[in-house]
């Protein structure tokens, strides 16, 4: 019965979903453990639903979802990879899945052991000598790497007042440097959207604390002047910062600490494969040069002897940012990957990620407008220019697209390039797959030639068509109401 | 390499048409002397035996306690078989953020129906879509507090959980905010000195219901002075409590933050987590994090979207009122299924079962010799009790029968050393309250 209702709309009164025990006592005997002032007076009014009801409910509602696991994702700068069953398994081992976190140190070596070796093994990728997994997020990677900047430069005497960013960086660059602080320095890329040491060097002064960058940047070129732009940025006291969206692109090819970087973000949801979960969780993790270690946040995961322990007496840190550890069970998923893999493995990552890439980019680059005409690493960023001209738009494209059974590549970004689709294909593509996105894409082309009003309508085949966000935001129904 | 599905025949002809004859020189993009000359140095591959079996010898170095009355912010709620078999499909496990909402109408609808829930549970008006973990909420709540009220104090009680202080300490340290740590007593939040410490410089008053401690508070006392002040009012709790307890919105709270690993999560050993963000109307447009909304699609049919998103980082850039891209969305899912599942019955009868064991064994250990709960308060499932020798000793002596005795406040709070945090959930049976009692009436006194 596929309908679409909410759970509310499908609860009625008497119905359990649970099996639980009674209370000994009776359950006004309970009530009055607790003096009434502190009582709520209504029961919660969430829904009563039976579990298979309930099963049926949300397994219609995950049919409504396009995932990795049925069709293609080709979303830039999110690496939608295939997430491997065995990283599932092995975070869902009772060992690891059911230990509390302030379990004594004698108690759980494991854990503290698969952090410890899961630090070290990308600290060895990106070519450092130290990594922290606390952050659960690339956003809050950057906002640690922030601070770290901040603590560093504090105990160089000067915290400084800025950070460099380009106009090619992630949305959440900027904004992690005001939560950090700091203020934002824009500056432009160059006409080949890559960053120019010349002008780096314009730009870089004594207020500047250091500069973010994504390397391979986000059209999936990588920075070639980046040695310099390093050397520009140390010279004058700055330190900086490598997010690491695009590290699928560098694995077993080239470290970021040998560019010049101070510090690399990981995003294991997407390098290492773990799952995007809809939206999260996900976890970071950040390499680290020695002169930062001093300043990690706590606890920091050390190794006495054979004993792993938890270290709390860092007086330079800067102080915990996560309720525990971070996102161990995502850790586990990530470890396992980097195991499974192991050095031979993940250079094949980097070397067909960007293989896929390139022969996407050869293949359309006829049909859609390629604004960098040039080798790229593991994504790149086409222009809707032409198809604009002809009646329709990015968008269009990308919900069109949908009708064919693939998500939509990642759009209007980076803010550079007009109509922008970027593309991502990943290492876990088939060449059967790409030549079908490629013959969609070429399709869909044809279709706005010869119909583009059609293509403006899509999609016609998913479970729901265009939705209203104007009416969204104008009655903000956010909450259901009976 | 089985994840790489492309044959050497496939990469050559794919080579051909990107007009180069090496994969290699797909690389020469990045100056030579920076490509690396030899493979990284990490270990060979496993194959998928192999590493399972490392795995599994990993996962066995950690030693579980039969029974735990370990709590602290991350509970032993019971995690019915349901959660797992649908959350780990694949269709809501392996996709990414609802951006394209046509082919994402799951993970948004369920979105939608877990602010519900939380706005239920809570009372409140408007909830995210969640946020790393309850810390982060609370540091959250704290930062738009500040920026509605164009004030830079934040006070905060030291009975609120040790880990969401210093989480918000170290966040927002690079910003000009001040944090005032309200002072204790018994336990309990001194609400003589809260009276004398708020003024009309302070932002917002965080205090917990119940606190770290597991006591209930005088939240009103609280509510009226910052609200007097005109500040906001930040409340944070264990939403499982709420079954029974007064809901944030019944104490007039602004904001309402909690961890949601209790709904239906793992341990885990503390991540992924759920952070619960809920608030009055007024503040919808300064929420931080995702926001789903129901709406119609061409065709009139009812669908969903992520709404409000001119708040966000990817669209306001340095203006956005977070920095925050994720929710943990399917941490969410489990909750929502946990909620939905549990529902208008169950989550109070949780809190119920939860409550009454925790009394049977305070009772109980009350009656020990040398033991002793500390002070009267009313109490949820979390208490205090004072121990005869210090707490962590306990804490080593439980391990070695199977049982894990809670927590050392030591840890946080110097001069503590003699008290033990206890936490009670309905998976801990009578029979396992009365075999931790047998133990600590075994313990020598000293």
């Amino acid at each position: 019965m596929s309908d679409f209702k909410v759970v509310y709309e499908k609860s009625r009164p008497g119905r359990t979903g649970f099996s639980l025990p009674v209370t000994k006592i009776g359950d006004s005997a309970v009530d009055n453990l607790i003096p009434e002032q502190f009582r709520r007076k209504e029961e919660p009014l969430l829904p009563e639903q039976s579990e298979p009801e309930l099963v049926r409910h949300y397994i219609e509602l995950s049919l409504r979802n396009h995932h990795i696991d049925r069709g293609f994702y080709p979303l830039g700068s999110c690496t939608m990879k295939y997430n491997p069953k065995v990283n599932d398994a092995a975070a869902g081992l009772p060992g690891f899945a059911n230990l509390h976190p302030l379990t004594g140190s004698e108690n759980c070596q494991g854990a503290l052991e698969l952090m410890y070796e899961l630090a070290d093994l990308l600290a060895r990728i990106t070519g450092f000598n130290r990594a922290t997994v606390q952050p659960v997020a690339g956003a809050q990677c950057e906002l640690m790497g922030l601070l770290l900047i901040r603590a560093a430069m504090k105990k160089r005497g000067n915290v400084r007042k800025k950070i460099l960013i380009p106009d090619s960086a992630h949305g959440t660059n900027p904004a992690s440097v005001i939560l950090s602080g700091y203020q934002v320095a824009q500056f432009k890329s160059t006409e080949n959207s890559m960053i120019s040491a010349d002008h780096i060097r314009e730009v870089m002064d004594e207020d500047t604390a250091g500069i973010m960058i994504t390397n391979p940047n986000t059209l999936g070129l990588f920075e070639s002047e980046i040695e310099e732009i390093a050397k520009i940025v140390h010279d004058a006291g700055g330190l900086l910062y490598m997010d690491g969206a695009n590290l699928n692109a560098l694995l077993g090819q080239a470290r970021p600490a040998d560019m010049g970087f101070d510090i690399v973000h990981y995003n294991l949801h997407k390098t290492m494969s773990t799952p995007h979960g809809g939206g999260g969780p996900g976890a970071g993790a950040l390499g680290i040069t020695d002169e930062l270690i001093p300043f990690l946040p706590t606890p920091v995961v050390e190794k006495r002897g054979d004993e792993y322990y938890l270290d709390y007496d860092r007086p330079d840190s800067i102080g915990r940012m996560h309720s525990f550890y971070g996102n161990f069970g995502i850790m586990v998923r990530a470890y396992t990957y980097i195991r499974h893999l192991g050095a031979v493995g993940l250079k094949r990552v980097s070397e067909n990620a960007v293989l896929n890439a390139n022969y996407l980019k050869e293949r359309l680059k006829g049909t859609y407008e390629l604004p960098n005409d040039r080798i790229c690493q593991h994504e790149f960023v086409l222009s809707g220019n032409l198809q604009k001209k002809k009646g329709a738009r990015t968008s269009d494209i990308a919900k069109r697209l949908l009708d064919y059974g693939i998500h939509a590549p990642t759009i209007y970004f980076p803010l550079i390039i007009p109509e922008a689709i970027m593309i991502e294909p990943t290492e876990t593509e088939s060449k059967d797959m790409l030549d079908y996105f490629v013959d969609t894409m070429l399709k869909i082309d044809e279709e706005i030639s010869s119909d583009a009003e059609m293509v403006k309508g899509a999609p016609y085949t998913t479970p729901v068509r265009r939705l209203d966000e104007v009416k969204a935001t104008k009655t903000l129904d956010v909450n259901y109401q009976d | 390499m089985p994840y790489i599905p492309n044959s050497e025949e496939d990469q050559k002809k794919m080579l051909d048409s990107v007009g180069v004859s090496s994969i290699s020189d797909l690389f020469k993009i990045i100056p030579e002397n920076l490509r690396l000359k030899e493979l990284l140095d990490v270990p060979p591959a496993l194959s998928e035996p192999e590493l399972m079996r490392h795995l599994e010898e990993m996962a066995a170095k950690n030693r579980l306690s039969k029974i735990s009355f370990t709590g602290g912010g991350i509970y032993n709620h019971y995690v019915p078989p349901v959660i797992s078999s649908i959350v780990m499909r694949p269709e809501f496990a392996t996709a990414y953020t609802p951006y394209q909402a046509e082919v994402a109408q799951g993970t948004l609808q369920v979105i939608y129906e877990f602010q519900t829930h939380i706005c239920r549970l809570t009372g409140m008006d408007v909830a995210n879509a969640s946020m790393y973990d309850g810390a982060t909420s609370m540091t959250e709540a704290a930062i738009l507090a500040s920026g509605y009220t164009k004030r830079n104090k934040i006070v905060i009680s030291d009975t609120v959980n040790p880990h969401y202080r210093e989480v918000m300490r170290s966040t927002i340290s690079g910003l000009d905010l001040e944090i005032i740590i309200l002072p204790s007593k018994n336990g309990q939040t001194d609400f003589n000195e809260l009276e004398k410490m708020i003024d009309d410089s302070c932002a917002c008053l965080i205090l917990g219901q119940p606190n770290y401690f597991g006591y209930l508070e005088d939240l009103e006392r609280g509510e009226k002075a910052i609200h007097d002040a005109g500040g906001l009012f930040i409340t944070v709790a264990d939403p499982i409590s709420l079954g029974i307890l007064k809901t944030p919105a019944e104490y007039n709270a602004d904001i309402f933050v909690g961890e949601g690993q209790g709904l239906g999560l793992s341990q885990n050993f503390g991540g992924p987590l759920l952070g619960l963000f809920a608030c009055k109307k007024k503040f919808i447009r300064k929420i931080p994090g995702r926001l789903a909304a129901r709406t119609t699609d061409v065709d009139g049919k009812p669908g969903f979207v992520l709404t409000l998103q001119t708040r966000e980082q990817h669209i306001r850039r340095d203006k956005a009122t977070s920095n925050i891209c994720t929710n943990e969305a399917l941490c969410a899912t489990a909750a929502t299924i946990f909620m939905s599942m549990m529902g208008r019955q169950g989550i109070p009868r949780i809190a119920r079962l939860s409550t009454e064991r925790a009394h049977y064994l305070a009772d109980k250990i009350n009656d020990i010799k040398g033991y002793s709960v500390w002070n009267n308060s009313p109490f949820f499932k979390e208490f205090v009790v004072e121990t005869p020798v210090p707490a962590n000793e306990v804490i080593q002596g439980a391990a070695e029968v199977g049982v894990a005795a809670g927590i050392d406040l030591g840890r946080y709070y110097p001069g503590y050393e003699n008290r033990l945090l206890i936490a009670v959930t309905e998976v801990n049976t009578f029979t396992d309250c009365d075999k931790f009692v047998a133990f600590l009436s075994a313990q020598k006194t000293r």
